[in-house]
Order: structure tokens, then sequence, then C-alpha cells
């Protein structure tokens, strides 16, 4: 699978590229700037882009803006977010059209190497990641509001795990309950969120969505 | 031309007869109150103007801020507010506020009889002409006169009618210039001389100049302590576990293994930190994007129904973004802790050199901008921009919080401090 990484910072760009290499990535390009980022976002045609939010020259959100804008040539392109800070804006532009393959992660989580590394494959295979502090957040909004009065707590973890890019085998083994329990909580929680099934749209993402905007 | 031009005219010329009709009014009570003052002042040799005086300075102050306000209502700028009544009567005697706004109630029955009386008193006296005397002069037989005309025949009637009419006319067309003249009058004499407002402001400017240092010294503090008790100390105690799961490594290999797990805790607490100190002094989102999308950023993790509505040209400068955007925090955590509402708007705009920032909540209201050390500080962030916080909160809601911050966004001397500045050439 190939990737391309941004990463203005010697030492971090050094390690993840290592850290994906050994875990079978191929590292097409390792870039330190974002007009360097959206010219190999647009050569090299990657599996899937991790891209530090802030980047030179401009040392704002150069990173996030050369993802959108490649998304949008290249609509769903797998884009893994690292950051010092999860912003709920930023989030929400992420996941805005609605797609998934993305994925917005504190930059901390790359020292737990085997959950860096799924977050990368999850992302790539066009699920969708968020940080565990966006979704803590996400979910002490929505109980100080009062919208999580329609979900039961066991939906709500579901949601949580969800959101945080677990595979139904992963939300079975965390939460020690069968596959037919995933299954029935994940429909219930579409239907109480009013999301429909279409074929152009990843409902897990829309679920995210659907938190995001309450 | 069309009629709308003259039909603006009209209704800016009967606007400013309406204001000198009340600013005449308002004259009979300044002068009034210049009355107390004057004679609380005269009684003083006999000691009796001693209690009196500053009860009656502070009636005086009250006349000469409600004129400032109108003064500022209808020309757009208010004269300089004075500096606060000193306490003792020597004191008192010789504030250059307190003497000059003396001098302006007792001036004030000539600015009115004079002056601003002038057209009202035209147009009253004009339409008396115009639709009483053609009626009345059969009543009163010879020996009415209106103005210089005898009215005791049709054809007198006639020219009173028309003479009132000119009259009336003739005070519509005086009432805008007399205002505008009127108005700059008083903001002079309330102004006082440039020389006394300079030393005024510069005044202002010592304290607040101060009051910045101390804030900024205090935050350096919070900072260095910030630090020093949190990040510095967690990094040594993950040097120390380090060495312990070192020396633990063979002999002890699951308690290594469970050091090492503290010590990757203890790292993600002190990074954490790191991002709420960073966060503490610039909140990202700012510095990448400026105060829209910041304050955007800030609704959506209230807890409130935020709406916000943004109209400002590109990035603000540096210390107005920041001053606006801790202020608008505050306000907005102010309305989740107390107003009790569910919906807030916040509205941001640049308007004329200023960015206004006004938050208004749909809750129960009766705030009190003078309790809570989170508003102190904010006025005091803001004064030191030469900003201005106005609450407006009656019991029983709605509260609106209106911020105002002079702002040349612009301006050559601010634009180099802004991220989207172009290089020098």
């Amino acid at each position: 699978m190939r990737v391309v990484l941004a990463e203005d910072l010697f030492l971090l760009r050094d390690g993840l590229a290592r850290t994906l290499t050994d875990h079978g990535f191929e590292v097409a390009a390792a870039v330190d700037n974002g007009p360097g980022l959206l010219r190999a976002l647009r050569e090299s045609a990657p599996d899937v882009a991790v891209v530090d939010i802030r980047l030179p020259p401009t040392y704002t959100d150069e990173g996030l803006q050369a993802a959108l804008t490649v998304r949008r040539e290249r609509p769903g392109l797998p884009v893994l977010v690292l950051s010092q800070y999860v912003e709920q804006l930023y989030a929400q532009e992420l996941l805005a059209d609605g797609r998934g393959a993305v994925g917005y992660l504190l930059k901390d989580r790359v020292t737990r190497t085997a959950q860096f590394v799924d977050a990368v494959r999850t992302v790539a295979a066009g699920g969708t990641v968020m940080d565990p502090q966006v979704i803590a957040r996400l979910m002490a909004r929505s109980t100080a509001r009062g919208t999580t009065a329609d979900l039961s707590a066991r939906e709500l973890d579901v949601l949580r795990l969800m959101a945080g890019g677990r595979s139904n085998a992963a939300i079975m083994a965390e939460l020690h309950i069968g596959e037919s329990a995933v299954a029935k909580h994940t429909a219930a929680i579409f239907a109480k969120l009013r999301i429909d099934h279409t074929p152009d749209s990843n409902r897990r993402v829309l679920a995210v969505l659907a938190y995001l905007r309450r | 031309m069309t009629m709308r031009p003259q039909s603006v005219r009209v209704r800016a010329a009967l606007l400013a007869l309406g204001r000198c009709h009340l600013a005449s009014w308002r004259a009979l009570v300044t002068s009034l109150r210049g009355l107390a003052a004057g004679g609380a002042l005269t009684l003083l040799p006999v000691g009796l103007g001693l209690p009196l005086l500053p009860p009656a300075a502070r009636l005086l102050r009250r006349g000469a801020d409600r004129e400032r306000a109108l003064l500022a209502r209808w020309t757009g700028r208010a004269p300089a507010a004075p500096e606060p009544l000193p306490a003792g009567v020597v004191a008192l005697l010789g504030a250059p506020g307190f003497r000059r706004e003396l001098a302006w109630s007792w001036l004030a029955p000539w600015s009115s009889c004079l002056l601003v009386a002038v057209p009202p008193a035209l147009v009253g006296y004009g339409l008396a002409g115009a639709l009483v005397q053609p009626f009345l002069w059969q009543l009163l037989g010879p020996g009415n006169w209106y103005a210089f005309v005898p009215v005791d025949s049709a054809v007198g009637a006639l020219a009173a009618a028309l003479l009132g009419l000119g009259f009336a006319a003739a005070g519509l067309w005086l009432a805008p210039p007399v205002l505008a003249r009127y108005a700059a009058w008083t903001t002079r004499l309330l102004d006082g001389p440039a020389q006394a407002r300079l030393e005024r402001r510069i005044d202002q400017l010592t304290d607040s100049r101060a009051e910045v240092l101390d804030v900024q010294a205090a935050e350096l503090r919070r900072i260095e302590r910030d630090l020093h008790d949190g990040a510095q100390a967690r990094l040594v105690a993950l040097g120390l576990t380090l060495d312990r799961a070192e020396q633990l490594l063979d002999a002890d290999p699951a308690t290594a293994r469970r050091l090492l797990g503290e010590v990757r805790a203890t790292s993600e607490r002190a990074l954490q930190e790191l991002r709420d100190l960073v966060h503490g002094v610039l909140p990202p989102v700012l510095a990448d994007r400026g105060l829209a999308d910041a304050v955007r950023s800030l609704a959506l993790d209230s807890f409130l129904d935020v709406e916000v509505t943004a109209d400002l040209p590109g990035r603000l400068p540096a210390p107005v973004e920041g001053a606006a955007y801790f202020a608008v925090a505050e306000l907005l955590a102010n309305a989740g802790k107390h107003s009790g509402g569910r919906r807030v708007d916040v509205e941001l705009r640049c308007a004329d050199g200023r960015l206004r920032a006004v938050v208004r909540d749909d809750g129960r209201g009766g705030a009190d901008p003078d309790r809570g050390s989170g508003l102190t500080g904010v006025r005091r962030r803001l004064a030191a921009l030469d900003g201005t916080l106005a609450l407006d909160s009656p019991p029983g809601g709605p509260t609106t919080a209106t911020l105002e911050i002079p702002c040349a966004s612009s301006s050559p001397k601010t634009s180099s401090s802004s991220a989207t500045a172009s290089p020098a050439p």
C-alpha cells in the first residue's frame, strides 16, 4: 500500500516513515511543506495520505487545506490527519463530503504503533477514525444537551467505537457481545439518527456526521 | 429631480426641528441644575454649601452625561468624557470637569433662547398665523395684529396666513443648521480646552498601559508556573521511572513492564498539559484561521445552540483577534453557566474601523456587569485596546453583550503582524 507522508519535523517524519515501512507500507513520498504535499498527492496517486495539519510555509492549516483540495479532485482519497490538537471544526470539514475514508488523530497516538497502523489501514479501506478526544467532547456535549436521550447506553458505546474507526469485529471484542448484537445496535443507531441506506454513502460516516452536527 | 431627495430633506428638517424642541426644553432643566449648583456655591461662605455642593455637582453631571449621549446620537461624535467627580468640596472646586459643566449650565438659557428655541418658535408662531388668524379676526375686531400685519379684514387674514406659512417654512429650513451650530457649541463647551483633553487622554493611556503590563506579567507568571509544576515535573518523573524500569528489566520484567506503562501515561498527561497551555496562550484555530472560524469552533464546543454570523474583512490585527476571541469565549461560557437559555446568537462585524461583537442569549437576564471576575478580566483586556464592553441584561432577559474594539485591519502599521501580510518588497 502506497502512502504519502507530510510532516515538517524531520524526527517525526523519519519515525513515521520507518513505522509505516516496518508494517508493510510503501512510502511513496515524504514531504515537509504544503505545496510539496499538493504535488506529491497529485503525482504519486497514493492509496492513503498521512498529513500534519500545520505545515510550512504558512504554518497554519496548510496540510488540511491541501488534503481537502486533493479530495475535491479525487473524491474519496483516504486521508488521515495528524495534529497536536483536535478541533471539532476541522473534524467537521474533513467529514463534510460524507464519503468517509478520513481520520483525525492527535499526534500522541502514533506512539501506540499498533493502533496508529490500524488507523491508517482503516482509513485506507474507506473507514472513518476520529480521535477519542473528539468523540469524548461530542458525547459530553450531546449528553448535556439531552440529544442522546434516544440512544441506549449500549448503543452509545457502539457509536463511540464506530466513530473511533473500529470494525464490527473489534466492537464485538471490546464490548464482549456477539455479531448479531452489534448488527442490531448499529441498525438501531441508524434508525434513531434517521440515516437511510443509500448506495453512494457510508452510513457509518453519516452516523458520526449526524453526531458532529448536533 | 424626483420627489425622493426632497421628502428625505423634509424628514431630516422635521427631525432636526423635533431635536431643537427637545434641546430647548432640556436647556430649562439644565439651567435649573446650574442654579442648584450655583446656589450651593454661594452658600459656601456660610458653611451651608458644604453638604449641598457634592449632590448638586452630581445632579449637574447626570444632566451633562445625558447631554453627551444625546450629542453622540445626533452628531455621531460625543464630547470627551470628563474625569470622575472628586469627593471633597475643595477638590470639586478645582475640578475642570465640574467648572466646565457649570459654565455649560449657565450658558444653557442663552444657547436655548438665542439659538435652539428659534426654529420651533418660528414654526409655532407661523402655524398660529396660518391656521388660527383666518378664523379669529372676526371675533377679535380691530386692533388685532399678526406680526406687523393688522388682521381686521379678509385681505389682512390672507396676508397673515401667507406670512405664517413663511415663518413656519423658515423655521423648518433653519432647524438643521441651527441644531448643528448648537451641537458644535455645546460639544465645545463640554469638551473643554484641547490641552485638558489631551492631559486626560494621557492619563487614561498611562493607566491602561500600567494595566496591560500587569496583565502581561501575571500571564507570564501563570505560564511559568504551569510549565514548572506541570509538564516539567512530569518529564522529571518520567526520567526517574524509566531509570527504575531499566534497572528492573532483567530481574523483574513484569514490574518493568508496569513501570513502562506508567511512563507512557505520564508522557500523555504531560502532552495534554502542554496542549492546554498552548490553547490558553493562543488557540490554534485562531492562529490558523482568524476570529470568525475560531468563534465557530467555540460554538461547536458549546452546550448551547450557538449561531455565528460573521462579516469580517480577512484577518484583523492579532491583539484585536485575541481580545475579541477571549471575550466571546467568556461571554459564551457565562451564557452557558448562568443564563438558563438554550440559544445564543453571536454576530461579528467590522465597520467604520471598529470590530463589534454582539452575544445575545435567550436566557433569564439579570446579569450584573460588576459581579464576576471573568467580566472584569474581559474589560481589562479590552481597555488595553481602547475597547468597550456593554452589558444589557434586564430581569427576565434577554441578555445582550456588545463589545467594540477599534481596529484598522488595512493599516500598514498593523498588517505586518498578521499572517496574511505580504512580504516587504
